[in-house]
């Protein structure tokens, strides 16, 4: 144990030793003693009067003020020896606190770097050092069960291959794996055009508007990636932001994107259309328009020309009926019906001078009084010379006889159904002229009626509605009846009184028929502009659907000489066709269009409502919604 | 895996011909995979392989874990590797295969090449990137094989000829990249690992077809002069190499010394069914083609700094030129500034100070437009501060009814022998007008079918205007001069409205779509026209302002 400082500085040393032990002395701060001597007696504190100034003074007059230092255990002032000063000062110093230590003695190697003959100890080996580790057996056991298993693999020879060789050595051509046959391979990126240069064209950069697009767009829809730039020169090129991007799109395009082989369809346009015989080795027909026929104020529903060719019929929605000369155009009479015309019909037995119109519920039977005066007044004979039978048969309709104002007017007969609120919507004759035939569109059974003007019987020949009937036509030849639904013809033999076929239209709505004089061909107008040819010896089916027209079908008609037929639509045309039926069965009637026929004016979306052949000449007469009916030759 | 797999071996989904059918009933976008083309893919044996790799990482990693390094680092001795040597063979049977499917391999190569040896993607990849392209930069050259070059803005493309195979790639330019954060690397890492070994065989396969040796020899007598004159070490020797060989300035060293190759009379084999005038025209594309390899013979260029050097030393050299540049650029400059035997110098500067008679100073553009046009462009054009002509696609061969831009026609004219001589402006105006006249000759007969409808369109609407007019008058008649020609084309116009009008829906709706697709580029073609057009009066405005004020 190092000198007790203590020891020097108070003779007992024995007596004032502080038993307290290394603890702070604070903790007596407050009392009295300063700890306990080996005895257990207190030692108390040296009594302290000293104030500052005192201190002061001490300071001053003191000199080993310096050296005085106090002890904390006894609470003592301690001068410090000179060793003791010396000790602290060698210390600050940062040297031994041995005055006599040598730091710098020079070293003695106890053993030599040389080997020696003898050894440096005497000790005889242990005997684990003749006997083999067991330890590292375990190891060396445990490593080479390790290679055994193949967990461990001694190192692997470098390979001395080159890394690239001729790898196409012995190609064979044919050598192509069975999945490769329908192997794809990758398109080729799209090369670059003009405007990707750095110094395009300048009709290739964009302009504002078309740059404000480009941004607008999606990236998807876009036609170019970039946006097509102009530098000066090479040197104001920057890098292309885009770049990996582009490359790594690509990338995915490679891997992730389904390929196919699309066979592009690589015909010349002119090829598709298909090859008709020329419109004018097809003549005659309607090429301009000649005639315009004005008078009336409102739609034109409807139009009907004599048997001779001479007289044209037509209703209006301006409740009137006006009679005009063909050739001059000219109105000779204007018949007022009071009521909305629906439909019109002349009498097509040339002796007979007879027209029926239908005026809201009613058919009014017309003697026009034109032309030759024997035949009309041989017609009011006729018509006169009727004799009621004795017994009154019930009838669908009421048959009137017309009152001396009508006569005066021309009317003759009228007929009213009696129950039907609604208004007639077609009349049509039979070829003979003697019998005719209406409809009402109305859902009832009573739809249709075929009325004998000659016995003034009327009769309806079907007991169950099929549907709302759109129009119905007498076969010219034979006695078959055609009755149009909205979506079937229908075709009834009159004679054995049965449904002889039904015509599948194709289409949404069938809006009007036509029958060629032949008999064996009908073409259906409908609403969702469609023209379906039958050829009733072939199908059911239409033999073609013509979709020439772009709204809806109002009317079709045929010639009754030429092979010819028309249609007029809601588009303002009227498309005239040639329509050549062959006697040889074999061969397929041949369409062909020959000529669009335009002057009428749309009004309230509707444009031709009704077209009409001459019985005679190649010229056809259309009816429009603008109030005219026209004819072109 | 399964990705890396379908990378590595080329397979792609396909659409599936019913394909709610095949995603039970929904049409949710999915990718449907040929279920012979995935069992296709588990007899690959690189699958185990791979599975070796996983293996092997986990154990490095639990290594490193537990601090064993000596268990890592035997790991690492023996690290699994693979080779994908069969797959290229399998994937391209022939040669010729692979030479088709090289365009992408190249381009992603030249820019792999490019990118920081930093993070993205290990060093190794991109060193091989960059020695495989210099590689085949090197057999390009040795061949003469390069055809086309465009300045775009997104990089250079070049097209080169290897065996009759169009090979096109596009090198972006030498920036720095900041790389996008969208894109995935790993999957370009996939494409580049199988891109390289299909290169690198590639390269071997096509220098040993010219008889060179692969891995690239530089020509002995060239290596002398390419060390460095102070003897000092230039950089460690492998590196040293690679830049030596991308200089591009020196020969490869061949197998077989060359015995006097030039002039090689190609045998004429005549082809059964060809006429003489074919093998004319054979053998005069022949001839073009031999001129066309030797377009910057006996030229010597010096490419100043501001210059980039490797498109445009790789270009020249191409094409028979012989380059140099700044010492201090590059290795491999083999004469100096100051070479009195220099004909052309590519200058990118607004003006050079100091000019050396008997030199030609060009922008680089000069040489990208000579080479596509297979002759020496006049210089005038070209010199340096001048504003350039439009640089023009090379790849772009105008059909019948496409726009060809006037700069296009006048160079057509030029390749065909006609000497533009020395054109004062006016003539080229002139001939400019001219070119457009003819232009608007070509729209107006395209489009004469619409204008000729809306003719009919309107004589019927006065027609019908006429007939309406009620109150008769009868003016003096005037003698219609009718238009033969033009009845008979409405004759025919109208003919062919009526035939399409009997045509069948389906081939209607192709007809029609073909004739959108012909009418919508008459549309372009006639903007691209007027707005050349538009410009070109522009710019005479302001020419004839300009000189009225300088007379003023």
């Amino acid at each position: 144990p190092p000198p007790c400082p203590h020891a020097a500085s108070v003779p007992p040393p024995q007596d004032i030793r502080n038993t307290v032990g290394n603890i702070p002395m604070e903790w007596y701060e407050d009392f009295p003693h300063i700890g306990y001597d080996l005895d257990g007696r207190k030692i108390y504190k040296p009594i302290r009067n000293k104030d500052e100034l005192d201190k002061f003074l001490e300071k001053m007059e003191n000199p080993d003020y310096w050296r005085t230092v106090q002890d904390k255990m006894t609470g003592a002032d301690i001068k410090l020896t000179d060793e003791q000063v010396e000790l602290v000062q060698r210390l600050q110093k940062g040297q031994f606190g041995d005055v006599h230590f040598d730091p710098y003695e020079p070293a003695v190697d106890f053993f030599t770097h040389e080997v020696m003959i003898h050894p440096v100890t005497n000790r005889p080996a242990d005997k684990r050092s003749f006997i083999p580790s067991l330890i590292e057996k375990e190891k060396v056991s445990k490593l080479v069960h390790a290679i055994k298993m193949g967990w461990i693999k001694p190192r692997k020879p470098k390979e001395d291959t080159p890394t690239y060789y001729d790898l196409w050595a012995h190609e064979d051509p044919n050598s192509i794996l069975g999945r490769h046959k329908m192997h794809v391979p990758a398109p080729k990126m799209k090369l670059p055009g003009h405007e990707e240069s750095y110094n395009p064209p300048p009709e290739y950069l964009l302009s504002e508007e078309e740059k404000l697009a480009w941004e607008q767009q999606e990236p998807a829809e876009r036609k170019l990636n970039f946006v097509p730039q102009q530098y000066r020169c090479l040197r104001a090129v920057p890098a292309y932001p885009h770049f990996i991007q582009e490359r790594f799109e690509r990338c995915l395009d490679l891997y992730l994107c389904p390929r196919q082989r699309k066979m592009r369809v690589n015909v010349d346009p002119e090829d598709l259309i298909p090859k008709l015989p020329k419109p004018r080795d097809l003549q005659p027909f309607p090429t301009t328009q000649a005639l315009v026929y004005r008078g009336h104020t409102s739609l034109v529903r409807c139009l009907s020309i004599s048997p001779s060719g001479q007289w044209l019929a037509s209703g209006s929605d301006d409740c009137t009926v006006r009679f005009w000369e063909v050739c001059t155009a000219r109105c000779m009479k204007t018949l007022p019906v009071g009521g909305v015309v629906k439909s019109i019909a002349w009498n097509p037995n040339p002796t007979v001078c007879l027209v029926a119109v239908c005026v809201e519920q009613s058919v009014l039977l017309v003697n026009p009084c034109l032309g030759d005066k024997l035949l009309y007044g041989a017609t009011d004979q006729v018509l006169e010379s009727y004799t009621p039978p004795e017994e009154e048969r019930v009838q669908p309709v009421q048959w009137l006889t017309a009152t001396v104002e009508e006569h005066s007017k021309g009317i003759r007969l009228t007929h009213l159904p009696p129950r039907s609120p609604q208004a007639l919507k077609q009349v049509t004759w039979h070829g003979k002229g003697d019998y005719f035939a209406t409809v009402v569109s109305d859902n009832s059974s009573m739809q249709v009626l075929i009325h004998q003007t000659s016995k003034r019987w009327s009769q309806n020949p079907f007991r169950k509605s099929k549907g709302l009937v759109q129009c119905v036509l007498f076969h010219p030849i034979r006695p078959y009846f055609f009755v149009a639904t909205q979506r079937y013809v229908r075709v009834y033999n009159l004679l054995k009184q049965e449904l002889t076929k039904k015509l599948m239209a194709n289409c949404k709505w069938v809006s009007s028929m036509a029958i060629h004089p032949g008999g064996d061909n009908v073409i259906c107008g409908s609403y969702d502009s469609k023209l379906a040819w039958f050829d009733l010896d072939l199908s059911t089916r239409p033999y073609q659907l013509l979709r020439h027209h772009k709204k809806a079908l109002r009317s079709v008609a045929f010639h009754k000489h030429y092979p010819l037929f028309a249609s007029g639509s809601d588009d303002g045309t009227v498309i005239v066709c040639h329509g050549m039926v062959y006697n040889d069965l074999l061969q397929n009637p041949l369409l062909v269009p020959v000529k669009v026929l335009k002057g009428h004016a749309l009004t309230l979306d509707l444009g031709v409502l009704d077209v009409l052949f001459h019985p005679t000449q190649p010229w056809v007469f259309s009816s429009g919604a603008d109030g005219t009916v026209r004819l072109y030759t | 895996p399964r990705r890396r797999l379908c990378i590595l071996k080329g397979i792609y989904p396909h659409e599936p011909r019913h394909k709610k059918k095949v995603n039970k009933g929904s049409t949710a976008p999915r990718t449907f995979y040929l279920l012979k083309d995935i069992k296709f893919l588990l007899h690959e044996p690189i699958v185990n392989k791979f599975r070796e790799y996983k293996i092997f990482v986990r154990k490095l990693r639990k290594a490193y874990g537990k601090s064993e390094w000596g268990t890592a680092e035997r790991l690492k001795d023996n690290k699994p590797s693979y080779k994908l040597d069969h797959i290229v063979k399998e994937r391209y049977p022939t040669f010729v295969d692979a030479l088709r499917d090289l365009d992408d391999a190249l381009s992603m190569c030249f820019l792999f090449s490019t990118f920081p040896r930093t993070g993205k993607c290990h060093v190794q990849t991109i060193q091989l990137c960059r020695r495989l392209a210099v590689e085949f930069l090197n057999y390009v050259v040795a061949s003469r094989s390069l055809r086309k070059v465009f300045l775009s803005i997104k990089g250079i493309y070049y097209q080169a000829e290897v065996l009759g195979q169009p090979v096109t790639w596009i090198t972006p330019y030498a920036f720095a990249h900041d790389h996008p954060t969208d894109v995935d690397y790993r999957v370009m890492a996939t494409f580049t690992e199988f891109y390289t070994t299909l290169l690198g065989f590639v390269n071997f396969r096509l220098y040993h077809s010219l008889n060179l040796h692969y891995p690239p020899k530089i020509d002995g007598q060239a290596e002398v002069e390419l060390k460095p004159a102070e003897g000092k070490e230039y950089a460690m020797d492998s590196e040293s190499y690679l830049e030596k060989l991308s200089a591009l300035s020196a020969s490869l060293v061949r197998v077989v010394a060359p015995a006097q190759e030039d002039e090689v009379e190609m045998d004429e084999f005549p082809v059964e069914g060809e006429t003489a005038e074919q093998m004319d025209a054979r053998r005069k594309e022949q001839e073009a083609l031999e001129k066309h390899k030797k377009l910057f013979e006996g030229l010597r260029f010096f490419l100043n700094r501001e210059v980039p050097r490797e498109p445009l030393a790789f270009i020249i050299r191409c094409f028979g030129g012989q380059v140099s540049w700044d010492k201090s650029l590059c290795i491999g400059a083999t004469y100096d500034v100051s070479d009195p035997s220099i004909t052309h110098q590519i200058v990118d500067r607004p003006r050079v100070e100091q000019q050396v008679v008997g030199r030609y100073y060009l922008q680089p553009q000069w040489v990208f437009d000579s080479v596509n046009a297979k002759l020496c462009l006049p210089v005038a054009d070209y010199f340096p501060g001048v504003l350039l002509p439009p640089h023009l696609s090379p790849f772009v061969t105008e059909q019948e009814g496409d726009y060809i831009p006037p700069e296009k026609l006048k160079l057509l004219a030029m390749q065909q022998g006609e000497d533009p001589g020395e054109e004062s402006e006016e003539d080229e105006e002139e001939e400019e007008e001219d070119d457009d006249n003819d232009n608007e000759e070509e729209e107006e007969e395209e489009e004469s079918e619409k204008e000729e409808e809306m003719k009919l369109k309107k004589m019927e609407e006065q027609k019908t205007q006429n007939n309406k007019a009620l109150p008769v008058k009868v003016t003096a008649g005037k003698v219609k001069l009718e238009d033969k020609k033009r009845l008979e084309q409405e004759q025919q116009n109208e003919e062919k409205r009526l035939a399409i009008m009997m045509m069948k829906k389906k081939e209607k709706y192709l007809y029609k779509k073909i004739m959108f697709g012909k009418k919508r580029k008459i549309r372009e073609v006639n903007k691209l026209a007027a707005k050349r057009k538009a410009h070109d009066d522009a710019i005479r405005e302001e020419k004839k302002k300009n000189k009225k004020a300088r007379r003023a």
